[in-house]
């Protein structure tokens, strides 16, 4: 979004595709952002408006790219829209979602509530359009179509296909978070109170599923004790054999926002290092003075649960002293990273990808330009500052290729 | 043409049923608008076409549409030539209140008197477009002012680059390799300076002016007047890329710096290492065992509280160095955290697999020398589970980074606001934004590297492309007649009246963005391109003689004012809201979504932020008999989100003066309430105006009720 915009506001034509159903990516999935513990939607919201202004961006959702031709100059993408279901004259009355009664997982907060199958993608989404989601709707099932008073419903819509026409490609296709599961040792997936940092912040979103309050998936009570895992999965050759970049910082944000929560609750982050650069030492500091906020070095290697009691206990190496920690837990975060987004996207050959499947950063000849976590993880401000510069260097190739 | 309103209320999305539209459209003829009627889905394409035609049947001028909040189908309701109003009747009405209530139909019909009696002022904006000089001025050529010049130059800007060294470069220069910056982060790469600054003075459009220092920036964005020495540049947009200075070495004696010659900075090192000679300075003797101290002065409370994020990379670099020079050589990192972000980890991972690079986390306890000519180095709490002791030839600590943005004269503004931009705390003349890098307290002008937060070489390539964006965007939106960012679609811009200017200075002072100057007298003298809408010196204004197209103090007051506040008798207590149209309207909105419910005695009104509220308000409100008035804007302090930096807090300080007032006409202090309101903060809402209202009920009526 924010290549588009800052192209856009200096006179560009920008076609903005995105492959869900709204905008934002990630950053609308989180709760707080450190350093300053604000709301990310407050962003978002300014990025809207421009966005609602500036005729200069044709937004394309739930589009993805099937190809792309030519180079510099005069690129041909092909794209392909996925269909919503729900066209633009929907008013977000509510009428369809009180008559459909069908639920499913809700992706948004990571499974962790459940929508209609005819939903709004988020209470800040933008475009603020339903949507639906058609491989769970029993078939012939009208009853959404039936009673939206303004025809915006149409489940026989079907897909479409264009091709545009660019100078220049900025990628900015983000991350996805590492799939928990595959850290066996730690039990997510198999015991209910082990969740991520990206559930957390969902259940430390006012909008979010639990409406700012962390909860034990187990019973829906407060937790009285969080640990927090640094790294699963980052700096782990058998996982992800780079740092998440944003990690730490989150992890000590989700503990600052719990106790702002919940006066009363402990916890204790695991950690190798602790990774906040520049001004959010702020942060650590901050954690360092909580005295219901222990920072304890060590891996966590292997968590295990109570059946009856659903208490977690957790097994690390004190890197500090060599000694075998144990703690117990109610609920535990696993601080899982970032895997890049970019895999299924048909680059030109001229693209280099390196062997943890990020984009390189390279010259201009390429007409293509990758920004964001795209290229590296990184925290929301250097994405910022790369994705800005993204917006200059697509003028740049535009510039001299005519 | 003739000033012609029309009016619209829609009766789709619940609105229709909440409340009785008939008796809406009767409320709003009072106010005599061309046309008031209404429409079951007026977004609809009948909707719409009926809108269009009646503007073309009756040439109206103005059109007011009480249906849904802003934020929705802002495309479909924008009319060409003609001011749009919309009035909230959807999400903050139907949504959130009683259906078929009293309440809620007072509150309806008051929101439709308002949205009609807000255009009788207001005017659709004419851009000011004007000529401006599109060259950029960059000051500092190390590697973020090189590669600004650079990108501006590539797409078609002419740059001055004024470097106060006499060579270009900046500290970059001084390095002998860089830490790896492409994949697979191993080997540390060729310096990339060189081929900057001669890409630099191979460019015919930048002009590199060396030894030179800005002396004077006066003028406003797309017509900035510059001088350097005694040279005079028409500028559009600066960037100021003035790098930082390595943290003085001469203040680490508790880390042995003076204690023995062979105790250096990180920058001596990296010399060392450049002149390939890596020697004791003590004796010239080989420096074979080199203890690496890491923090030193950074994330230090006494020192830098701040870390400088490059120097674990950095001595990781220069440790290679040593080891590349002689295989036997031992080097030591002694760090707090070893910070190696991103992919960076894998350099870290390749210096463990290391031999002869030693890497634990320690607390330095001494550095001293101990009498055999070496330099004894303590530390405790180390990895090991024990204290150790080492006996080096040599000890390099790793020295942060300042930002240059001293008091010493950077840009040398003419402005009333002093002649520097202002910086956070730390000395960062950052924006303390996350979301919006780039957006400095002073417009037009971008702060790029180093000196806006520590970065390494990449990071500040990075960062000098967005930079030079940021430039750019401004000499566009500038000579278009539009704002930059937040408001970046606007086009209007304060007029001030000043034959009735009293001179006060308010407007001057509270500009957060040093928008006015000022003549001897005191009169304020317009920079309208140095603004960036927010309405500050607007609500300052004691005179209200500043206003807006579309935004005025006569605007909200007479929407205030027609408000229908029925007798004390009636025991109907009505109040004003006052609230930022960037997160509380959201909030508001989201609330209604929500479909949560609050008291419906509020009228609220966005404004462009709280700053731009004016006193008066107040005065109009309690006059008219309204019982309280609630001002909702964003958190303010050193974390602040306001996107006008200040607005909030200036507000908060003017209604404590207005409290005071109220007291010497003795009403009641609690009649006024502000509240620091987040965008997410939505479920608070209905908490917040609940208990407002109730407070102020219990005073009971306002006692000018009537008058």
């Amino acid at each position: 979004m924010t290549v588009a915009l800052e192209a856009a506001e200096t006179g560009a034509q920008v076609h903005l595709l995105e492959q869900g159903l709204s905008l934002g990516g990630r950053i609308a999935q989180l709760a707080r952002y450190f350093p300053k513990m604000c709301p990310p939607s407050c962003g978002l919201e300014i990025n809207y408006r421009r966005l609602r202004k500036n005729p200069n961006v044709m937004v394309h959702t739930l589009t993805k790219v099937t190809a792309i031709n030519g180079g510099p100059g005069a690129f041909e993408v092909a794209i392909e829209t996925a269909p919503r279901f729900v066209n633009g004259d929907c008013t977000c009355c509510g009428d369809c979602i009180d008559a459909c009664g069908v639920e499913r997982e809700n992706a948004f907060n990571y499974g962790l509530d459940k929508s209609s199958a005819i939903f709004l993608p988020h209470p800040m989404a933008y475009p603020m359009t339903y949507a639906v989601d058609n491989a769970i709707c029993p078939s012939g099932c009208q009853k959404c179509v039936d009673v939206c008073k303004v025809n915006a419903i149409n489940l026989k819509e079907e897909g479409t296909t264009d091709t545009l026409k660019a100078d220049a490609i900025a990628v900015a296709t983000g991350w996805t978070p590492y799939d928990a599961t595959k850290l066996d040792q730690l039990g997510f997936g198999k015991y209910e109170n082990v969740i991520t940092n990206v559930m957390m912040e969902r259940m430390l979103a006012e909008d979010g599923p639990t409406s700012g309050k962390a909860v034990k998936p187990s019973d829906g009570e407060a937790p009285k004790r969080i640990a927090y895992v640094q790294c699963a999965g980052s700096r782990d050759r058998k996982h992800l054999p780079y740092c998440s970049a944003v990690c730490c910082g989150a992890s000590m944000k989700e503990a600052i926002v719990m106790r702002e929560v919940d006066e009363a609750v402990e916890q204790t982050i695991f950690y190798i290092d602790r990774r906040v650069m520049g001004r959010n030492e702020d942060v650590l500091a901050k954690v360092e003075a909580d005295e219901k906020t222990l920072l304890q070095r060590g891996k966590v290697a292997k968590i295990v649960e109570d059946a009856t009691t659903k208490v977690l206990t957790l097994s690390a190496e004190d890197t500090d002293t060599g000694n075998r920690v144990e703690a117990e837990a109610d609920l535990v975060v696993l601080a899982t990273g970032m895997v890049p987004n970019n895999g299924d996207l048909p680059l030109p050959e001229s693209c280099q990808v390196d062997d943890n499947g990020f984009l390189v950063a390279g010259g201009l000849e390429s007409g293509v330009v990758p920004a964001g976590c795209a290229v590296r993880p990184a925290p929301m401000a250097a994405c910022m500052q790369d994705a800005t510069g993204a917006a200059l260097k697509t003028l740049v190739i535009a510039a001299k290729a005519s | 043409m003739e000033h012609k309103t029309i009016a619209y209320i829609c009766t789709g999305c619940g609105i229709g049923e909440a409340v009785d539209a008939d008796k809406l459209i009767e409320v709003g003829n009072e106010l005599a608008p061309a046309v008031c009627k209404k429409h079951e889905y007026l977004c609809g394409k009948e909707g719409l076409a009926e809108i269009g035609q009646d503007i073309k049947d009756i040439e109206a001028t103005h059109v007011v549409i009480c249906a849904c909040s802003e934020r929705v189908f802002t495309d479909r309701f924008d009319f060409e030539d003609v001011f749009v109003h919309r009035t909230n009747l959807r999400e903050h009405v139907a949504w959130c209140h009683t259906a078929n209530d009293d309440g809620t139909q007072e509150l309806a019909e008051d929101y439709v008197r308002m949205g009609i009696t807000r255009c009788k002022n207001a005017e659709t904006p004419e851009p000011l477009v004007q000529e401006v000089s599109d060259s950029v001025l960059v000051v500092g050529g190390g590697v973020s002012g090189l590669n600004a010049a650079l990108n501006a130059a590539d797409v078609g800007h002419d740059v001055v680059l004024v470097e106060k060294a006499e060579a270009l470069g900046g500290f970059a220069a001084t390095l002998h390799k860089t830490y790896p910056t492409a994949a697979p982060y191993t080997e540390a790469g060729e310096n990339p300076v060189p081929g900057l600054v001669a890409a630099v003075e191979g460019n015919d459009r930048i002009q590199v002016l060396l030894g030179s220092t800005v002396s004077e920036v006066a003028g406003a964005p797309g017509k900035f007047d510059v001088k350097v020495g005694d040279k005079e540049f028409k500028i559009g947009a600066i960037v100021v890329a003035t790098g930082f200075t390595p943290y003085d070495v001469t203040k680490l004696e508790h880390l042995g710096y003076g204690k023995s010659p062979d105790v250096v900075g990180s920058v001596q090192f990296e010399e060392m290492a450049k002149e390939g000679k890596f020697v004791r300075p003590s004796d010239g003797a080989p420096a074979r065992k080199v203890v690496f101290v890491q923090c030193a002065g950074s994330r230090d409370p006494d020192h830098l509280p701040y870390c400088s994020s490059t120097c674990c990379m950095n001595s990781l670099k220069q440790a290679n160095y040593l080891l590349e020079n002689d295989d036997d050589a031992e080097a030591y990192i002694l760090y707090k955290d070893m910070r190696t972000p991103s992919l960076y980890e894998q350099y870290y991972e390749a210096a463990q697999a290391t031999p002869g690079i030693m890497l634990t986390k320690g607390e330095i306890t001494g550095v001293e020398p101990n009498g055999n000519g070496k330099v004894k180095v303590t530390a405790g709490n180390t990895l090991l589970g024990e204290d150790i002791e080492i006996d080096a030839d040599l000890v390099v600590l790793a020295q942060g980074k300042v930002p240059v943005m001293a008091e010493e004269g950077i840009l040398n503004l003419t402005y009333r606001k002093g002649k520097e931009l202002p910086t956070l705390k730390y000395g960062f003349p950052d924006s303390n934004f996350i979301c919006f890098p780039y957006e400095t307290a002073r417009t037009g002008i971008y702060t790029v590297g180093c000196v806006r937060q520590p970065m390494d070489i990449v990071q500040c390539g990075e960062d000098a492309a967005g930079a030079a964006l940021k430039a750019i965007q401004c000499v566009h939106a500038t000579g278009g007649g539009t704002a930059v960012h937040p408001r970046a679609w606007d086009q209007t811009y304060p007029d001030f009246f000043l034959q009735r200017c009293t001179q006060c200075k308010r407007c001057t002072e509270e500009c957060p963005f040093g928008t006015l100057d000022e003549d001897e007298k005191g009169t304020p003298l317009e920079n309208p391109t140095r603004c960036r809408r927010c309405g500050v010196c607007m609500g300052a204004c004691p005179e209200r003689i500043i206003s807006f197209k579309d935004y005025s103090v006569p605007m909200i007051g007479d929407m205030i004012k027609s408000v229908h506040v029925p007798d004390e008798f009636e025991e109907k207590p009505r109040y004003i809201g006052l609230i930022c149209e960037n997160d509380a309207y959201p909030a508001m909105d989201m609330a209604g979504l929500n479909h949560v419910e609050y008291s419906p005695l509020v009228r609220f009104i966005p404004v462009r932020c709280l700053g731009s509220v004016n006193r008066v308000w107040i005065a109009d409100s309690l006059s008219a008999g309204i019982d309280g008035i609630i001002l909702i804007g964003c958190k303010y302090g050193d974390d602040y989100q306001c996107h006008f930096l200040q607005g909030s807090e200036l507000c908060s300080k003017r209604m404590e003066n207005v409290q005071e007032d109220l007291q010497r006409l003795m009403l009641e202090s609690e009649r006024i309430k502000i509240v620091q309101l987040a965008i997410n903060e939505y479920d608070k809402l209905p908490q917040i105006v609940n208990e407002f209202v109730e407070e102020v009920n219990n005073l009971g009526p306002n006692p000018y009720k009537g008058f």
